[in-house]
């Protein structure tokens, strides 16, 4: 098995991949591309497994190891519900983050398993970028745990801050970076591995505290990219293209994803980790707001507006998610198409608690993808909508966003469902969302509210309409 | 001395000549570290060049598939098993096979629901009827 074979053959791989992450750009071919995605892991898998040198024993761990690694994600992935997905997600993070720091220990004590140096005597490149990719994966793996944390409910989602926050992360960055040096200059110090280990640990917890529950799409997707730049750091240190490709695919694929959610919020990636947002609670909001009049009706009158309406926009978020709204929510738009009504269905960058969360929740109920629209491409729709329905949603539809210079959504892209003939809020409480500002949508003379929970009031609704 | 006695005398002499070089051929080869598999200006351009394929073709990707995104790079990222296999395969420390075991099996998990996670998001996704 010569060198040539092995770098063509990741080469190969990571044009797998490449076609892999292209497949996604359409749901028709993206069940193609997760399948070439699989040709490129086993191929790179395969290649690595006939290297020259691999001992038998050697053959015996790495089978058992996979065998029970594959059994236990089989498992996990063939039972996990779809609403969970973001806390699965997050918890697949860490594990790639904690490979990355388990390899890096590995080179470490066998360096000549990779052709970088002997024990103690590491080469200077590979030193660098070894305490690179271990603080990357160290930082991965516990950010990526607080985040399963969060998202699993282990500890509260709101977030933790307390004096000097800033300053500590801040300090404890520094101390990495001074461990690092050290590590470079003494060759490859076993002692300060572990620390720069043990402190990258710590920084990825604290760096995540303070980051509240519905930043979640951000922090996932910057921890995606985490263990993309981690994968390529370890590429570095064992000088591996097969590596490295991967590696920054991946981390450029959550770089843009961050991007994107940063954007859905118009907050930049500073202002997410530096966290605290929304932790003021429902303070917020005009003076003397529980004096304005609100409608709101039941059932019966959202089922009458519905069945007059010729097109319905439905804008579902993450409390339809909690819920578990989306089946009913899809009962409601058959019955409705049946009896001759256009629905559509329209979700903000951010509903959910990871990109493209509500897709994959309205796909599970047998919603048609293209029924169902981003932000961008059914906004000017609400004008000539008769009924705009929110489930779930409430700060990414405040008009407040585009009006109140003072607002802390000012500038975040909003639904403006506010331009549709009615709008059915479907809500628990007046209480505000996430942000803590109050939504004057709920004012206005074309909204009704629909106070109860939001599974249970839309089969209420779909009895009304059937009856 | 005669003529084949000079001539056994310097065989003999070239032939430890030779010993002595192979000798210090090894002490060399065992002494100057090897040279690092590839330069690093090489695996830097291969990085940099990948990051800019990665930012185009995920611009090219439908919001609506962002979560089986995720799902499937997180996946790929556990490329690094091949690091792992390494490790593992030489078994030339016993502390080093076993990270690379620990390491083998995590990446496995990723690797096995990733994908298949990835696959079931995706079997969902229907066209209007």
């Amino acid at each position: 098995m010569g060198e040539t074979f092995t770098a063509l053959a990741y080469l190969a791989a990571a044009v797998l991949f490449i076609l892999a992450l292209r497949g996604l750009s359409h749901p028709e071919t993206a069940r193609r591309g997760n399948q070439l995605g699989i040709a490129g892991m086993a191929i790179a898998i395969l290649t690595t497994a006939l290297q020259p040198g691999m001992v038998l024993g050697g053959y015996g761990l790495i089978v058992l190891g996979v065998v029970i690694g594959g059994s236990v994600g089989a498992y996990i992935a063939s039972r996990i519900r779809m609403t969970a997905l973001p806390q699965l997600v997050a918890a697949f993070h860490s594990l790639v983050g904690l490979a990355a720091v388990f390899v890096a220990a590995a080179a470490l004590y066998a360096p000549a398993a990779f052709g970088i140096g002997r024990p103690g005597d590491l080469h200077l490149e590979s030193r660098i970028e070894m305490s690179i990719g271990l603080a990357i994966g160290a930082i991965t793996f516990s950010g990526s745990v607080i985040a399963f944390s969060k998202l699993q409910a282990l500890m509260s989602g709101a977030p933790i801050s307390f004096p000097g926050q800033h300053k500590l992360n801040l300090g404890i960055a520094i101390l990495i970076l001074l461990l690092i040096l050290g590590f470079v200059i003494s060759g490859g110090g076993p002692a300060f591995f572990w620390l720069v280990a043990l402190f990258a640990f710590a920084l990825g917890f604290l760096i995540i505290i303070p980051i509240g529950g519905a930043d979640m799409p951000v922090v996932i997707s910057m921890l995606n990219s985490y263990s993309g730049w981690a994968a390529a750091g370890i590429g570095f240190t064992l000088g591996d293209l097969g590596l490295i490709v991967p590696g920054s695919l991946v981390g450029a694929s959550g770089a843009i994803l961050s991007y994107i959610m940063c954007k859905g919020m118009n907050r930049s990636i500073i202002n997410v980790l530096l966290g605290g947002f929304g932790s003021e609670g429902g303070a917020a909001g005009p003076a003397g707001a529980a004096d304005r009049t609100v409608k709101s009706g039941n059932a019966d009158d959202a089922g009458f507006i519905l069945k007059n309406a010729a097109k319905v926009i439905v804008v579902p978020g993450y409390g339809m998610a909690v819920a578990q709204a989306q089946h009913s929510l899809r009962e409601m738009a058959d019955t409705l198409k049946a009896q001759g009504v256009e629905v559509k269905y329209a979700i903000h960058p951010v509903a959910g608690r990871m990109p493209g969360h509500m897709n994959v929740l309205l796909a599970e109920a047998n919603v048609p993808y293209d029924e169902v629209f981003a932000l961008e491409e059914i906004n000017n729709e609400f004008a000539t909508a008769d009924v705009a329905y929110v489930i779930g949603a409430n700060d990414v539809t405040n008009p407040a966003a585009k009006t109140d210079a003072k607002s802390p959504i000012y500038g975040m892209p909003i639904l403006e469902v506010e331009k549709a003939k009615t709008v059915l809020f479907v809500k628990r409480s007046m209480a505000p969302g996430y942000a803590g500002v109050e939504n004057e949508l709920f004012f206005r003379p074309n909204t009704m509210m629909l106070f109860g929970d939001a599974k249970k009031m839309t089969e209420e609704i779909v009895r009304a309409l059937k009856a | 001395m005669n003529p084949q006695d000079i001539a056994k005398e310097a065989a003999r002499l070239a032939g430890e000549a030779a010993r002595l070089a192979q000798h210090a051929h090894a002490l060399a080869a065992a002494h100057a570290p090897a040279a690092p598999p590839h330069p690093f200006t090489f695996l830097f351009a291969t990085f940099v060049l990948a990051c800019f394929v990665g930012y185009y073709v995920v611009w090219n990707v439908t919001p609506a598939l962002h979560s089986p995104l995720m799902s499937l790079t997180n996946a790929i990222s556990s490329v690094i098993i091949v690091g792992a296999m390494l490790a593992a395969g030489f078994s030339l420390s016993g502390l080093s096979s076993g990270f690379g075991f620990i390491a083998v099996t995590l990446a496995s998990v990723n690797i096995f629901g990733g994908f298949l996670v990835t696959q079931r998001m995706l079997q969902m996704f229907r066209k209007k009827k």
